[in-house]
């Protein structure tokens, strides 16, 4: 038996490149189409809502009697026509963006920090801590969470802010839910364990070690809480309880759309259509991440 | 070489199934699924055939390709998955048959059971519902009818209290009793072949034994053909007549078993054989193992797969692919080496 | 499966406590009282009307009261309007409600689970991608937007049904399909994604390998495995129809709770948005054990124990 040494061939030697786990998802999300659209379009929208008010032809504020309930008048810069009032339509879409996005990011950071640290601290400390804390969150998931939102802007109208907060706060279950279960995973996972039996403190354990790893699903969560959260937002905003004059969200413009559609139909069509894009786009991107993190064969 | 269990056929049984004509016949069969990342080639050209009443061993690991050829013969791969060749039942040509027709065949005279009984079996329906319905779709029997052919078959294959346990929901039984279930109601309808992809691989060691010796005794009485696909040498000894040895997608060596038990040929059937732990090998003594990694069957190299893991590669054996060639009667190798 | 139904039901009293606790406390929270917004009264009047709606006691006081008319059934007046119990109120408005959501579910169970069971069919296909497509549109786009897009288009420009109103079968059409839009579309998603599962595991493998017709296949063996997950969903169904409600029934002016409740929440009126409050929250509760039940008669683990 003669061992005959064979000059390695590069196809043999060469492993399948290890892709980290990131690498991977954000390739899979780049092939995704509808995700892609979605992105830009999205970005498209921030930049009209945060910028598009200092490139408007008229201000926010402006008010012209002569250009009362008007149609779409490109002569006169009125893009989208006005409303009763005689302010410029346009720039009220993009103001109301702008409050809309605003509130749909700050509530979702808002529930994310509730999400977050009451799993991570139900899921890491255990037991009947632990069960107390789930025990919580099922019964308020089981809630008409609507109700205690209109009831909570009853209360807190006045105060913008804590419009944020009181709807980050019926928001943060879901999220509770994931990194608790991502917890109690990682918490057997042996690197834990080491860390652990090397001295290091819990507060650390869970910053260095468990926060990172769970950082998949919360992105994912998070990309599709903003949809939910914009649209608790309009939906209040709509019924009247939520932004108030003179501010405008698109749920406000929505709504005063509706009230006068038989006689001026662009300031029903303009907001609508950019508060369904906006989710439509929020939504198959927050899809897209969802597969890319965890692909299921579609 | 010995071995530690005598196969319980060997040419003779060969030569009596030889005489009932081939069942199934392949030739040339590619199967290939499209992924994101690329074709993967899980079947690359196999061709054997498996005559009445003959059992037939096909032992690989995992990756090899050993199940998907049967998931090609009987028309379940994935959707991302292509058949190209001929594969003929009893003459038949079945591949690329429309869906209608190949109905006709499988579940009739070409049965299939897998791996995993409780999640092969419909948790949602009772056994008697899951067994008669094969019966009354092909046999065309009433529900009585086939009610009791159905309890018959459940006492033929050893289930205590058939008539009361055939009422129950699959998630009442035991293991073993799951898979027997299967065996009975795939050869309700006495198919000419039964295709059993490792069957035994979810159960205890002694309910294996069992089941086994239950598949045997089967075989015999309903005169038919069995494919038996394992990972495990020690169970195709008791039940094969014939082996077929797979590596990366391809048949590698084939023959009669005790010939391949006795002296394998091929440098991996002679690895897979050696690393079998052994009653008899010495205390102390270092299991074998086959050195290196299963290839990446999106990438398989030019020439022989197997060759980066193997003790006698050549200059040859990068070059060209080994074909599966015949080196002695009943005996085929795809190997350039000539004798091992 | 007894035993299941009875933990349910213990399940479900904390629920209930905590939705009475929570609506009483957080109204009484809101600034301003439920007389405030009328013209301002002189004090004598205001104390002896506070006084005769008990609105005086310190409020561990008024709550077990409430407590107590609760177990009685009673909701309390309505603080609105005046000549109304709160009760009174719920149940003249219920039916109204009920009619619309009630339909709308059964639009949704029915046009969704046949739209997702064939987008699963025939994956991948443009029949598939349009009915995700559509259904992805009714998930994202909220029905305050739909309502009035409706409207506009099929009531102001086609002029096929009316604007609002209530009395006849017409006045129906329109806001049971608002309303039922988000829910066909969700229940389209789940089932199709469901089904896809199914199809791809080992049983519904071992079913083909018999060599039974697809169709069997699909409708015996398939079907009540994918729909699992649709019963799951009924809960969340019903609660978001219920939410949906709210809107629904102002936009299209429908006598039913919801209008009530929208009203009430703006008037400061306690009692009507607890009545509210608590009555749906029952409902729900209510809904969500009878989709555990009717899940729990599908999978036989359950059902047998």
């Amino acid at each position: 038996m003669t061992d005959v040494v064979l000059k390695p061939d590069r196809a043999l030697t060469e492993e399948v490149k290890g892709r980290s786990l990131w690498q991977d998802a954000w390739n899979r999300l780049l092939r995704n189409h509808a995700a892609v659209v979605s992105g830009i379009v999205l970005i498209i929208i921030l930049l009209l809502s945060f910028v598009g008010p200092y490139l408007a032809p008229h201000s926010v504020d402006e008010v012209n009697w002569d250009y009362i309930d008007s149609p779409p008048n490109f002569a006169a810069g009125y893009y989208f026509g006005t409303d009763q009032n005689g302010r410029d339509l346009l720039v009220r879409t993009f103001y109301g963006g702008r409050v809309s996005i605003t509130i749909g990011l700050v509530a979702t950071l808002v529930s994310l920090a509730i999400g977050v640290s009451w799993g991570a601290i139900a899921g890491f400390v255990g037991g009947r801590v632990d069960n107390l804390m789930m025990r919580v969150v099922d019964i308020l998931y089981s809630l008409p969470f609507i109700f205690f939102v209109i009831m909570l802007t009853v209360i807190f109208g006045r105060y913008m802010v804590l419009m944020y907060v009181a709807i980050g706060a019926v928001s943060w279950l879901d999220m509770a839910r994931i990194v608790r279960g991502q917890t109690l995973s990682l918490k057997r996972k042996e690197f834990v364990e080491a860390a652990h039996a090397s001295g290091v403190s819990t507060f650390n354990i869970i910053r260095r070690h468990i926060v990172p790893n769970t950082l998949g699903p919360v992105i994912i969560y998070v990309t599709l809480t903003v949809p939910t959260v914009m649209l608790t937002e309009s939906f209040i905003s709509f019924l009247g309880m939520g932004v108030q004059e003179p501010n405008s969200s698109w749920g406000v413009l929505v709504s005063e759309g509706a009230r006068v559609m038989d006689i001026s139909w662009w300031g029903l069509i303009f907001p609508c259509a950019f508060l369904s894009i906006t989710l439509l786009c929020l939504n198959y991107l927050g899809d897209g991440v969802r597969d890319a993190f965890d692909p299921k064969d579609r | 070489m010995t071995v530690t269990a005598f196969p319980k056929s060997g040419a003779r049984g060969i030569e009596r199934a030889r005489a009932g004509g081939a069942v199934l016949e392949v030739s040339n069969l590619q199967t290939i699924f499209s992924t994101p990342e690329g074709p993967v080639s899980a079947v690359s050209g196999v061709s054997f055939a498996v005559n009445a009443g003959e059992a037939v061993g096909v032992v690989g690991e995992s990756g090899s390709g050993k199940s998907q050829i049967f998931m090609s013969i009987m028309g379940l791969l994935a959707s991302n998955g292509r058949a190209t060749g001929s594969v003929k039942f009893r003459g038949q040509e079945i591949l690329g048959l429309p869906l209608s027709e190949l109905n006709r065949v499988r579940g009739e005279r070409m049965s299939m059971i897998f791996q995993d009984p409780m999640t092969s079996l419909n948790p949602y329906l009772t056994i008697h519902r899951q067994m008669t319905e094969v019966l009354v779709t092909h046999k065309g029997l009433s529900e009585d009818e086939a009610r009791r052919a159905a309890i018959a078959m459940l006492d033929r294959v050893q289930i205590p209290e058939a008539a009361r346990r055939i009422d129950m929901y699959p998630h009442e039984f035991s293991g073993g009793m799951r898979q027997r279930a299967m065996i009975a109601m795939a050869l309700l309808c006495q198919p000419e072949l039964l295709i059993a992809d490792e069957p035994t691989t979810a159960l205890d060691v002694t309910v294996q034994a069992q089941i086994l010796e239950l598949m045997n005794e089967l075989r015999r009485d309903f005169n038919m053909a069995l494919v038996f696909i394992t990972h495990d040498l020690g169970v195709i000894a008791g039940l094969a007549d014939r082996v077929l040895v797979m590596y990366a997608g391809r048949i590698v060596e084939s023959g009669p078993v005790i010939d391949i038990f006795k002296t394998p040929q091929h440098p991996y059937s002679a690895g897979l054989l050696r690393s079998m732990p052994r009653l008899d090998e010495a205390k102390g003594e270092r299991l074998a193992t086959i050195a290196g990694q299963p290839p990446n069957l999106q990438r398989l190299p030019a020439g022989c797969a197997f060759r980066d893991r193997c003790d006698f590669r050549m200059e040859i054996c990068a070059a060209e692919t080994p074909l599966l060639q015949s080196f002695a009667p009943e005996r085929n190798k795809a190997c350039h080496l000539a004798r091992l | 499966m007894l035993r299941y139904v009875i933990k349910r039901l213990i399940g479900a009293i904390p629920t209930l406590f905590i939705i009475i606790t929570l609506s009483f406390f957080l109204m009484r929270l809101a600034p301003g009282g439920p007389f405030s917004r009328e013209r301002a009264l002189p004090p004598e009047i205001e104390a002896n009307l506070l006084k005769a709606y008990h609105l005086d006691d310190p409020l561990w006081l008024q709550f077990l009261n409430y407590l107590g008319d609760l177990a009685h059934g009673d909701f309390g007046p309505s603080f609105k309007y005046k000549d109304f119990s709160v009760g009174e109120l719920i149940w003249g408005g219920f039916p109204t409600s009920a009619l619309v959501g009630g339909i709308a579910i059964l639009l949704a169970l029915g046009i969704g689970i046949c739209a997702g069971t064939y987008a699963a069919l025939k994956q991948n296909s443009r029949l598939d991608y349009s009915t995700m497509g559509f259904a992805m549109v009714g998930i994202a786009v909220p029905n305050f937007v739909i309502a009035p897009l409706l409207t506009f288009f099929i009531s102001l420009k086609m002029g096929w049904l009316p604007v609002g109103g209530w009395g006849q079968l017409k006045h129906m059409i329109l806001p049971v399909i608002a309303l039922a839009l988000p829910q066909i579309a969700a229940i389209a998603r789940l089932t199709r994604g469901s089904m896809i599962e199914v199809l791809r595991s080992n049983f519904v493998r071992t079913a083909r390998s018999k060599g039974l017709p697809e169709q069997v296949t699909v409708t015996r063996h398939a079907l009540k495995a994918a729909m699992l997950p649709v019963v799951s969903y009924l809960g969340p169904a019903v609660a978001g129809i219920i939410t949906g409600s709210v809107i629904i029934e102002q936009i299209f002016g429908i006598p039913g709770i919801g209008r009530y409740f929208v009203q009430a929440a703006l008037n400061r009126d306690y009692t009507l948005v607890m009545g509210v409050t608590i009555f749906y929250g029952v409902l729900i509760i209510l809904l969500n054990l009878l989709a555990d039940i009717i899940y729990g008669f599908l999978d036989p683990k359950i059902r047998y124990e």
